[in-house]
């Protein structure tokens, strides 16, 4: 006879208890939390360099950029004009992890500032199971990907409260169709915010921002 | 593939387990996986049994229950099976719904050598 024994424990237990630690320190001093993810290429920086400079004016924020190798996302984020960036090199690592944040929290001058981006690592996958303790997570998928990804990438799109459809200035070059994947996303999450944005025209880029006003707003009021 | 980071921090975990049990060996490893986690059973396996090697937890294997996925309708109140993922209400078609089940990421049991 072998002796079970009941054990009942989180295996990310750890991650959870770091990334509570996060949500109460962000929220002490109201602090919008968002954390993209997305495939490779799909626009998480260049959405987040539009975003710096349209609202950099209005919106103190602070942005912390993940990648697998290089800091190239966190210098492009800074020559856009972000003053707060850090980058975290994940070394092979394809996921940012509570404890990452953490650290890079520490690094960064967070007292005065309304709007925290992290730009997860490009993957669709893994970023679903560490909840950093952000807010929300905010999807991002591309018109030169499939129409298909919210079916293949469920407990993404299920997790995250917004969904951008970027690059629609390609739109016609592929046979990506806009309303296939509102569906598509929508059998997965009836919630989604979503949006619709180039950020290489500009288009629809400026009712992302009203979102991230009012989602600013809501948090001091 | 996070699996891997997932099969380390199950070897924490049941490594503090046995310390603070006493234990020296250990057989088996009972875990609860939700469909909605993204995790693949058979990675996670060779994962595990590859970082084992040569520690207290050596020969342990990983006994998984896959938990289906689950909501609840919070407009009609129906629990339903969302299959292949799709979270629509079977009864009244709502895609407003709560998930009850398919997130769980989680250590049951440990059965000693
Ligand atoms: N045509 C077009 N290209 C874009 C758009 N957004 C990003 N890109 C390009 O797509 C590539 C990947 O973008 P990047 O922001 O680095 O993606 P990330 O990996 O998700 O951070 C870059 O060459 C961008 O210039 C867009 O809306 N339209
Ligand atoms: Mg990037
Ligand atoms: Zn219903």
């Amino acid at each position: 006879m072998t002796d079970r024994i009941a054990i009942e424990k989180k295996v990310l237990s750890e991650n959870d208890r770091l990334a509570g630690e996060i949500r109460v320190q962000l929220q002490a001093r109201r602090i919008v939390a968002l954390n993209l993810v997305s495939s490779p290429g799909s626009g998480k920086t260049s959405l987040l360099e539009k975003t710096i400079g349209a609202l950099s004016g209005s919106v103190r924020m602070a942005l912390i950029a993940g990648d697998v190798q290089t800091e190239n996302d966190a210098n492009r984020l800074k020559r856009a004009g972000g003053k707060l960036v850090r980058p975290i090199v994940t070394g092979g690592a394809c996921h940012l992890d509570a404890k990452m944040i953490t650290r890079a929290l520490g690094e960064l001058d967070i007292e005065n500032i309304d709007l925290l981006f992290v730009e997860n690592v490009g993957n669709l996958v893994c970023p679903a199971s560490y909840d950093l303790g952000e807010d929300m997570k905010v999807v991002l998928i591309s018109t030169t990907e499939g129409d298909d990804k919210p079916l293949k990438y469920p407990s993404m799109f299920r997790r995250s409260s917004a969904m951008v459809i970027n690059k629609i200035d390609l739109m016609g070059f592929s046979d990506f169709d806009l309303m296939q994947v509102r569906r598509n996303a929508l059998m997965i999450n009836g919630n989604l915010n979503i949006f619709e944005t180039s950020c290489r025209t500009g288009a629809g880029l400026d009712s992302w921002y009203d979102w991230l006003r009012r989602l600013i707003a809501a948090k001091r009021a | 593939m996070h699996e891997l980071s997932i099969a380390s921090s199950i070897v924490e975990t049941v490594t503090a387990e046995m310390l603070s049990r006493g234990l020296t060996s250990i057989g088996k490893v009972g875990l609860r996986i939700g469909a909605l986690t993204n995790v693949d059973p058979e990675a996670l396996r060779f994962g595990y049994e590859t970082m084992v090697v040569d520690t207290p937890l050596a020969g342990s294997t990983l006994e998984i229950e896959s938990l289906p996925v689950k909501a609840i309708c919070r407009k009609c109140g129906l629990s339903f099976e969302a299959h292949d993922f799709i979270f629509i209400c079977p009864n009244c078609e709502s895609g407003d719904n709560e998930v009850t089940q398919g997130q769980e990421l989680e250590i049951a049991f440990l059965e000693a050598d």
